[in-house]
């Protein structure tokens, strides 16, 4: 499904050069669910948003399904992006002035999905996330765990085949977190491969395969 | 992503930043009316002019002594060198002319006009009976000029309404005598008020015939020659005739200059209706103004929302869907605004119309299309940049937290 190899992201700020990551290798096959765990700045963010075609690495190679995306060009980009690989953020990227059902129709907004269409498929969204009653409520008005399974509806609208997730509960208390995890583990039970980022031991125990960080490399890799 | 969906957003994009959508809306609005407003008093003063011509008739072809090729500027005078006079024998012959209907020598000069004590300074026209039709005169009493011998200086005189209300007071005037320097005229007709036509106010004129007026300011020229052509079609062939007639007179000189209301109108028209569109087009630099307001107003807009610009590429739109948003979200601010100033700018010329009822104020209708075309063109020249921005994003360092 995915492979890496010989992954290489360096930043330069003001003279000073980061080695973000330092030839990471990685192979996920379908169906995967993996934790990456790790200290801060070591380098996790990064990779998600490498996985997630957000950012480009300086050297190596990235297969996707198959294909070299290395060098694809920003539309490409952007296409595999809406049609492969769904998003969950800490701070949940809800867009403000938009009702629940709104965000989530988004993604299926920008694939050109007729209207009627779209209000099915985001009604069966919300109420398989607990949030039916909650469509017309604007993010201001929902809780901290509403307003990340809003954002874990709008990651799954178009069936992605990887979700890529960056301290999905960083900002929820415990027992949020947890709800919240079964609700990306559910997208995961129905074939998506699940890459979860965070800094929560307990959390990183619940997946299947687990990556440990430092300094811009993988230094474990334990699968359960 | 489908047209109606990237309107859709940009709307509630723009909806939702209510104060920065309001303030260039309103700037939009305001260079769309000032547009509007502008030129529709240009139109007004164009339309004014046009119906003071008309007043005039436009069957109308004035012969002026001297030659010049820009009809109406004092012609022998720029030439310096002085022309050969007009006479009323010259206005005579040019009767012979078929493509007229009537002819009207006309002298003009000043005279102090007296009534028992009163006087007053007046200016006198010398003319014929046929000045009446040509210059359509109407009276309020009495008659005008009687047909016959030009050459003869009749005592009789029609005054304006303003002559006869300040020299006769509540009197009537018919059939009192007034005199115009040494000579006396009886009184045989009262003008209706006119107004003011091109500079020229009957109504403080005292009207003699052309012969008297001749014998009065001792003088054979004439100011002008008024002729009347049959219908607007037989305009040139008078002009022609006008022309062939007078240079066979003066020995063969081409030494008149020959001015029709048609060209005349037409250059007023012309310079007016240039003005109207050089004052709108000044009146559009107020919408570069807005213009400038739009992209700024963008530009902050760009950095509020940069988190939900790396959302929508995360999601995988393309930079082009993003900068169609930004570019639709101006446009709809434009369209807005222009609508609004088209309202504001035409209840403004209404309210003017209301208090100069004289003016035929009125939008042009190239205006209309214009203003708002020029208010949406401006607004997507100056969205262009923020929605290049905006399309350029990065999206980690835009969905990252600062
Ligand atoms: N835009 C950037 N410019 C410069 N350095 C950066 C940038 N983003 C991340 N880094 C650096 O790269 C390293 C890895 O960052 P990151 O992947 O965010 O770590 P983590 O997510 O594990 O905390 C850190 O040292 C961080 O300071
Ligand atoms: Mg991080």
């Amino acid at each position: 499904m995915i492979a890496l190899s010989g992954i290489e992201r360096v930043y330069r700020a003001g003279g000073e050069t980061v080695r973000a990551l330092r030839g990471v290798d990685l192979t996920v096959r379908a169906g995967e669910y993996l934790s990456i765990m790790g200290p801060s700045g070591s380098g996790k963010s990064t990779l998600l948003n490498i996985l997630g075609l957000l950012d480009r690495p300086d050297a190596g190679r990235y297969l996707l399904d198959g294909r070299d995306v290395t060098a694809l060009g920003d539309d490409e980009r952007a296409r595999l992006r809406r049609e492969k690989l769904g998003f969950v953020f800490q701070f949940f990227h809800l867009v403000p002035r938009l009702s629940a059902a709104e965000n989530v129709e988004l993604p299926m907004m920008l694939a050109g999905i007729e209207p009627a269409e779209r209000r099915r498929r985001v009604a069966r969204l919300l109420a398989d996330y607990g949030l039916a009653d909650r469509a017309h409520h604007r993010p201001s008005e929902l809780s901290g765990g509403q307003c990340q399974r809003v954002a874990i509806a709008r990651a799954l609208a178009l069936g992605p085949a990887v979700i890529l997730a960056d301290e999905p509960t960083g900002n929820l208390d415990r027992q949020t977190g947890r709800e919240v995890m079964a609700a990306l583990e559910r997208a995961h039970e129905a074939g998506a491969v699940l890459v979860v980022v965070t800094h929560d031991p307990e959390i990183g125990a619940r997946a299947h395969r687990r990556l440990r960080m430092r300094d811009g490399a993988i230094v474990a890799d334990t699968s359960a | 992503m489908r047209a109606a969906d990237t309107v859709r957003f940009a709307w509630g994009a723009a909806a939702g930043a209510r104060a920065r959508t309001a303030f260039t809306l309103l700037a939009m609005a305001i260079g769309v009316a000032a547009v509007v407003a502008v030129t529709a008093i240009g139109e007004g003063a164009r339309r004014y002019v046009v119906a003071q011509f008309g007043a005039l008739g436009t069957n109308l072809v004035i012969v002026l002594p001297g030659r010049s090729e820009t009809a109406g500027a004092m012609p022998g005078v720029l030439l310096g060198r002085t022309p050969r006079d007009l006479t009323l024998e010259d206005a005579l012959a040019v009767r012979a002319s078929r493509a007229l209907r009537r002819v009207a020598p006309l002298v003009v000069g000043a005279g102090d006009v007296h009534v028992g004590a009163l006087r007053r300074e007046a200016p006198v026209l010398g003319s014929t009976a046929e000045l009446q039709d040509i210059r359509r005169m109407t009276l309020a009493r009495g008659r005008f000029l009687p047909a016959g011998d030009p050459r003869a200086a009749s005592a009789v005189c029609v005054v304006g309404a303003t002559v006869a209300a300040e020299l006769f007071g509540g009197r009537a005037a018919l059939g009192e005598w007034l005199r115009v320097g040494d000579r006396r005229f009886r009184v045989i007709g009262v003008l209706a008020p006119q107004g003011t036509s091109l500079g020229f106010n009957t109504d403080e004129a005292v009207i003699v015939p052309v012969a008297a007026a001749q014998q009065l300011f001792n003088t054979e020229a004439l100011f002008r020659i008024l002729a009347e052509a049959k219908s607007r079609d037989l305009v040139p062939q008078a002009k022609a005739d006008l022309e062939e007639i007078l240079r066979e007179r003066h020995e063969g000189k081409r030494d008149v200059t020959v001015i029709t209301q048609d060209a005349v109108l037409a250059t007023f028209d012309r310079i007016l209706g240039a003005l109207t569109l050089a004052v709108g087009a000044i009146a559009a630099v107020s919408l570069a103004v807005a213009g400038i307001l739009v992209m700024n107003v963008m530009l902050v807009g760009v950095a509020q929302r940069r988190a939900e610009i790396g959302l929508l590429k995360a999601l995988g739109a393309s930079a082009a869907e993003i900068r169609a948003a930004f570019l639709v979200e101006a446009a709809l601010m434009a369209a807005a605004g222009g609508a609004v100033g088209l309202a504001i700018g035409r209840l403004g010329v209404w309210l003017a119309a209301e208090f100069f009822p004289a003016i035929p104020f009125g939008v042009p209708a190239w205006a209309l299309v214009a203003a708002p075309a020029t208010a949406l063109a401006t607004a997507l020249v100056f969205a262009a940049a923020p929605a290049r921005r905006a399309a350029r994003l990065d999206p980690v360092q835009a969905l990252s937290r600062r």
